[in-house]
């Protein structure tokens, strides 16, 4: 390794410190081991797990035959023997054949041994649109897994969460759906790798406002950043908040700052209807309720399949809509 | 007193291992040989006479209101006791739902497996005392878990070794239903891949619910095994002696590192499916009758009644010994403790999550308004 590779503070893309936070828990811990399709001489197809076969061998860095339900079931037992597996799914749309072993296995096994029996198990799942990929390439199907008890589910918008956070899914005692926003795998940032910012299960205020709270995770952090920061030539402070974990919500930060802005824009780019947002929205009605000068908007995908890759600028939300959703809240 | 077959063929004209007829008359086999004694027959016996019993208690139970259902294992006893008295402590089982015989050799106490057919929870000993996964209900399922598991034994140094006392493998129970489910097929896939040491032991009772096998496969189901490429056997799942053979020998194959097998043992689901089930609508009392004279008990106790290794003050015995666990059983199931809503909050995470808790903490309030009105 180069000195810049081991210095404490260093420039990563998001796939690197996801790579550097998967080989820091290797090294921690013996019994983390990975699976997936074409993880180990390949590194994945985003080479997430690049360079960890030839360092942690075969036996843990384990490329499996091309079957989703037999990545995660064969995860299940091993956790049985104590290990602590990481599956990695190629792509979104490729996790349903591995449904039933998540919903009905992974989350409950806990459960139906009355608390005896943890399952340590991370799944990750590069996910979202915005790549110019095929059909059931651009999937952002968090809520299915948002709304299964037992499972715990979380997203990463930058290189810094990317490398604590894995590390922290690792570590849990519980099963962690881990969604990696793959357009935002090749976005730099200086990643500290000596101090931990802040617990996996919080959400965080990236951006501080005044007018209007808009909330956002993965993909649609930066957009709703750089919708921030567009709305200030019109002189509008837009509090933007990322919330990191999407089972539990930590939505603390975002009730006290919709107490403050009184209005609320929820962004993500899973189709609208019956997702996240929704949830965000009726959770903030019953918490900020004397608070709100708007009804709680959401900017999302549309409830129609994710588009041909042509056309999906027209679907994913952007800054304009980001901005419009603003301008319809604070016209209420 | 053993006569050598013409034939390893079964009635059905496949290869079949078969070690003890109908009739109670040991026979020899080319590639497999019972290597217990008389006292191990009688315990046999006596595993499949009290597991029958514990089945006939259970469905009288459900007759009588105190469990919502209960799938039956008779007919089924001579393979499950065959299998399970092959594995060693070390060795981990997933059973399905039906395999009462395999739980209760496998050390569980029979009350255990009622707890999740009276509703009082979710059906669950200590799967780590026990070395045996919970009831598989989704179908398939612990196919490809059971080879994990196996994965596992392998990544910690317990298979080939060198050392027979501490080596281990993983028999995954599964029916001729599920050997239709992807999990199953995957299972067979990754166990092949890395030579996992797993036993596939399909219990091919001819029924699933109402589908008969052949719904499933058009082929004997054993030979399914060299498509996956590594042995498959058939063995006569009414034959204790055979299965115990079979299972022994895969085993060893398995704990040695020399990978998987797959084995169907050929029996029969006597009972309906279910307590909820009626056969009658779907298959002919003359396919009963054919292979009650194939009982997996009946042909034992005529083995050793006839060269005299039993006599009828053991049969006594293991009779009343069976009535005195029925009867138990009765009294425990009647007086199974309910837990409460709040008890299952603690189950669901190692480490739950503020809103969980206070959706508790709701409904505790919410249930102690009325106590406070009254």
């Amino acid at each position: 390794m180069s000195d810049a590779a081991l210095a404490p503070v260093r420039t990563m893309t998001m796939a690197k410190a996801l790579n550097a936070g998967l080989r820091r828990a290797m090294e921690d811990d013996p019994k983390v081991l990975l699976q997936g399709e074409d993880i180990g001489k390949l590194g994945g197809v985003f080479r997430v797990t690049e360079g960890l076969q030839k360092d942690f061998g075969e036996d843990r860095v384990i490329d499996t035959p091309l079957a989703e339900s037999g990545i995660v079931g064969t995860a299940i037992g091993l956790a049985l023997r104590g290990y602590r597996p990481v599956c990695e799914i190629q792509f979104d749309g490729f996790v349903f054949p591995a449904f039933d072993q998540i919903v009905t296995q992974v989350a409950r096994i806990r459960w139906r041994t009355m608390g005896r029996v943890p399952m340590p198990i991370v799944i990750r799942i590069p996910y979202g649109g915005g790549i110019g990929a095929i059909e059931h390439h651009s999937e952002s199907p968090e809520a299915y897994f948002a709304h299964t008890v037992g499972l715990k589910v979380v997203t990463c918008s930058n290189p810094v969460d990317a490398f604590w956070m894995i590390q922290q899914a690792i570590a849990s005692d519980d099963p962690v759906i881990f969604f990696e926003p793959k357009r935002r795998y090749y976005e730099k940032a200086e990643v500290d790798t000596t101090t931990q910012p802040r617990p996996l299960h919080s959400s965080q205020v990236v951006r501080p406002g005044r007018d209007a709270t808009v909330i956002a995770y993965g993909p649609m952090v930066k957009t709703c950043v750089e919708a921030a920061e567009a709305a200030t030539d019109e002189g509008r402070e837009l509090e933007v908040i990322d919330l990191r974990t999407l089972s539990p919500l930590d939505l603390g930060p975002v009730f006290e700052s919709v107490r403050r802005t009184g209005r609320a824009v929820v962004v993500h780019e899973a189709p609208v209807s019956v997702g996240l947002g929704a949830e965000v929205a009726a959770r903030i009605t019953e918490e900020c309720f004397y608070s709100l000068e708007a009804p709680v908007l959401r900017v999302a995908g549309m409830d129609v399949p994710y588009p041909p890759s042509r056309i999906e600028e027209d679907y994913l939300p952007d800054l304009d809509r980001v901005l419009d959703a603003v301008d319809r809240s604070l016209a209420y | 007193m053993s006569d050598v077959r013409e034939s390893t063929l079964d009635d059905t004209g496949h290869e079949s291992v078969q070690l003890l007829t109908p009739e109670g008359e040991r026979v020899e086999h080319p590639d497999y040989a019972f290597t217990g004694d008389d006292e191990m027959i009688r315990g046999f016996y006596a595993q499949m006479a009290l597991v029958r019993r514990v089945d006939a208690e259970a469905i009288a139970l459900q007759r009588q209101g105190e469990l919502g259902l209960w799938p039956s294992s008779l007919g089924q006893e001579g393979a499950q006791i065959g299998a399970a008295y092959a594995m060693r402590p070390q060795d981990y089982a997933f059973p399905t739902y039906r395999e009462h015989g395999v739980t209760i050799t496998r050390g569980i106490d029979p009350l255990r497996l009622l707890t999740m057919f009276r509703g009082v929870d979710t059906g669950s000993w200590d799967i780590v005392e026990h070395n045996t996964y919970m009831y598989s209900i989704i179908i398939g399922t612990q196919g490809v878990q059971a080879t994990g598991y196996g994965m596992g034994l392998e990544r910690d140094g317990l298979v080939g070794s060198g050392d027979p006392e501490r080596d281990a493998a993983v028999v995954c129970f599964f029916g001729d239903g599920a050997s239709s489910q992807g999990d199953i097929n995957e299972g067979l896939i990754f166990a092949a891949s890395y030579n996992a040491p797993v036993v596939f032991f399909c219990s091919n009772n001819q029924w699933a619910i109402s589908e008969p096998s052949e719904r499933q496969s058009r082929a004997p189901l054993y030979r399914r095994a060299a498509g996956f490429g590594f042995p498959g056997v058939r063995v006569d799942g009414n034959d204790a002696l055979a299965v115990h053979a079979v299972t022994t020998a895969a085993l060893d194959r398995a704990r040695s590192g020399n990978g998987p097998t797959f084995i169907e043992a050929y029996t029969y689901r006597m009972g309906a499916h279910t307590t909820s089930d009626d056969p009658t609508k779907y298959r002919l009392a003359d396919e009963l009758e054919h292979w009650r004279a194939r009982d997996p008990l009946s042909r034992v106790r005529a083995y050793l009644e006839g060269t005299g290794a039993a006599d009828a003050a053991f049969f006594d015995a293991v009779d009343a010994d069976a009535d005195a666990v029925a009867t138990r059983l009765r009294q425990q199931c009647l007086t199974l403790p309910v837990p409460t809503l709040a008890d299952t909050f603690g189950w669901v995470y190692a480490d739950p999550s503020p809103e969980l808790t206070e959706q508790l903490a709701r409904h505790e309030a919410y249930v102690a308004s009325f106590e406070e009105a009254r």
